[in-house]
């Protein structure tokens, strides 16, 4: 990756966090799994994917919930109207807290976690009876692995060496309001993947280089499906809620949004008085 | 041998390059198939979530799947799958659900889908086809594999006992017996029983109308509304619970048309039934043509 280009998703991702931070504005939205997933859809959408014609790839945001830097990436790639995200739940529009595939470039909808996992072994099955060379990418959430649907999604992939699937955890660390360690311990999660026949990696999630030459390895092994373990960090690029266990869902004051894009910039720190959501 | 069902599914296949046949490793009824479409059968192993999924990502790529598995764990186990991936989507998936009902004989409440009909039928999108037997089953597959969207097939192939069968329509009951007394309405294997109490029934004296009903969703809401005007007693006779199946489908379509009659519901009232060899079953339930017309004609008797 040339150091300009690298320079060009940089700018972009920090316009997508800016998109992500407007969202959290109003009704709110889960703005720090949004936050973490950034630099890996933007390296998707203006690199990685062929989204049109034949051999098409496929991609698939299966924790769902991450949405907004998936539209604000819609955005900052031309395929989506930037005044569009204004209408963030408005009834009138499909722009919600979960995916629906009546946006366009959305290619199913999600929300109940550990489907979209199933979905993409029937994607790349059928690419792979059909003889097609594209690939399907679905990106899970590390606290998403707690459902035993995407473990018996992974037998399958498996035993049909889904050599076309690949598999990128956002490993940001935290799963609602807790660390994913302190619940349900995943690791180690690289030897767990390895043990049910997908080849993992891992990578600096937020470093576009890394990402590239990741993705440009596929697939680690032939006859077998591939897992990103892409390590990250939640709430990226506001410290005032990065890795903070109680920043999850946020909904913030219009005054709270206007700090948290000087803090995106490095100008101030934000100061956050809003209620959290907590589930637990 | 090969059965009627994966010999029908083979011609249907050979048609239709876009069909798959899935199941999670239950081939009882498939086996020969597995062999002659290789290429576009897929076992998925004792998953029915993810075979569920998958057939999701098929049918988003063009396919049409027909999955098989036992009715209970089809239904119950990827119940969310069902409803979250193929009913808010709407997508052409055929759910094939093998030994519904009475048919799991021996097995015991854990294998027993009496409740099936009643959650796939909540899913807005859902077809519900329940053949009265073999016969049935295979007029109703082509059909079945052209609908617009999900389809749970409660599986039943056992031979035809009934007279000889009406065309078959989506949303159209069999009327094989016009009556102006008793409405017998019933589907799937317990269609060959109630046909049987039908002609009881006639033997004693009664007018008896009987509907097959074929498919409860959608349903053939003239049908009941008819029965229930111009008949003085309407009968649900189904192997599954009384909640959810034929017996509030006609409660409810008559509240709806405000056209209301008796309605005896026999079914299985909020309890699984004692497990044992199919005729044993039916023989201890009270489900035989025999026992039925019997209660059939008590409840008769008191209305009078």
């Amino acid at each position: 990756m040339t150091e300009a280009y690298e320079l060009e998703l940089k700018k972009k991702a920090l316009k997508v966090r800016e998109h992500i931070i407007k969202m959290s504005g109003g009704g709110g939205c889960f703005i720090g799994a949004s936050l973490s997933a950034v630099e890996v859809i933007v390296y998707l959408y203006d690199s990685f994917l062929k989204t049109e014609g034949e051999n098409r790839d496929t991609f698939f945001l299966s924790k769902g919930h991450d949405v907004p830097a998936l539209y604000g990436t819609f955005v900052e790639t031309g395929r989506m109207e930037k005044s569009r995200l204004e209408n963030h739940l408005k009834v009138e529009d499909d722009i919600y807290w979960h995916p629906n595939r009546k946006i366009e470039g959305v290619e199913f909808h999600s929300g109940s976690l550990g489907h979209l996992l199933s979905v993409s072994v029937g994607i790349a099955m059928d690419a792979k009876m059909k003889g097609e060379t594209g690939r399907v990418v679905v990106m899970v959430g590390d606290g998403e692995l707690n459902e035993g649907s995407n473990w018996e999604a992974m037998l399958v992939a498996n035993a049909y060496h889904l050599d076309n699937l690949v598999i990128v955890v956002d490993r940001n660390q935290f799963q609602a309001n807790i660390a994913t360690e302190d619940l349900i311990p995943l690791e180690p999660l690289a030897d767990k993947f390895k043990a049910f026949g997908i080849s993992p990696v891992s990578v600096d999630g937020h470093d576009f280089s890394a990402l590239e030459q990741a993705f440009q390895k596929l697939p680690l092994e032939k006859k077998q499906p591939t897992v990103i373990i892409s390590n990250t960090k939640r709430g990226k690029g506001l410290p005032s809620i990065e890795a903070r266990a109680d920043r999850w869902f946020c909904r913030f004051s219009d005054e709270e949004v206007s700090q948290l894009l000087k803090e995106l910039h490095g100008q101030s720190s934000a100061e956050l008085t809003s209620e959290t959501l907590v589930v637990r | 041998m090969a059965t009627a069902y994966e010999t029908k599914l083979k011609e249907l296949f050979d048609a239709n390059p876009s069909l798959i046949c899935m199941t999670a490793e239950n081939r009882a009824t498939i086996r020969e198939l597995a062999g002659w479409i290789p290429e576009r059968f897929i076992d998925t192993g004792i998953t029915e979530q993810t075979m569920v999924g998958a057939a999701a990502g098929l049918a988003l790529r063009g396919r049409r799947p027909i999955l098989h598995a036992l009715a209970a764990f089809l239904t119950m186990r990827s119940f969310e799958f069902i409803r979250t991936d193929l009913g808010i989507a709407s997508l052409p998936v055929t759910l094939v659900g093998f030994v519904p009902g009475f048919l799991s004989d021996g097995n015991g409440p854990t294998h027993q889908a009496i409740e099936d009909v009643s959650l796939m039928r909540g899913i807005p999108s859902m077809r519900v086809f329940c053949p009265a037997d073999e016969t049935e089953l295979l007029a109703g597959l082509e059909s079945t594999l052209s609908q617009d969207g999900p389809v749970y097939l409660r599986y039943n192939a056992r031979p035809r006992a009934l007279p000889a069968p009406k065309p078959f329509e989506y949303g159209k009951a069999e009327c094989l017996s016009e009556g102006t007394d008793v409405t017998v309405l019933t589907y799937g294997m317990m269609a060959t029983e109630a046909w049987e109490a039908t002609q009881l029934l006639k033997e004693e004296g009664l007018s008896v109308r009987f509907l097959n009903m074929r498919t409860l969703a959608p349903v053939d809401e003239a049908a009941i509304v008819s029965a229930s005007k111009e008949t003085k007693l309407l009968v649900t006779v189904e192997d599954h619970f009384v909640t959810g199946g034929l017996a509030s489908i006609c409660s409810e379509v008559m509240v709806r048309h405000q056209q209301m009659a008796p309605l005896y519901p026999i079914g299985l009232d909020g309890r699984w039934f004692r497990p044992g060899l199919l005729k044993e079953v039916l023989e201890y339930e009270g489900f035989t043509g025999p026992h039925l017309a019997r209660r059939i004609l008590n409840r008769w008797k008191e209305g009078q």
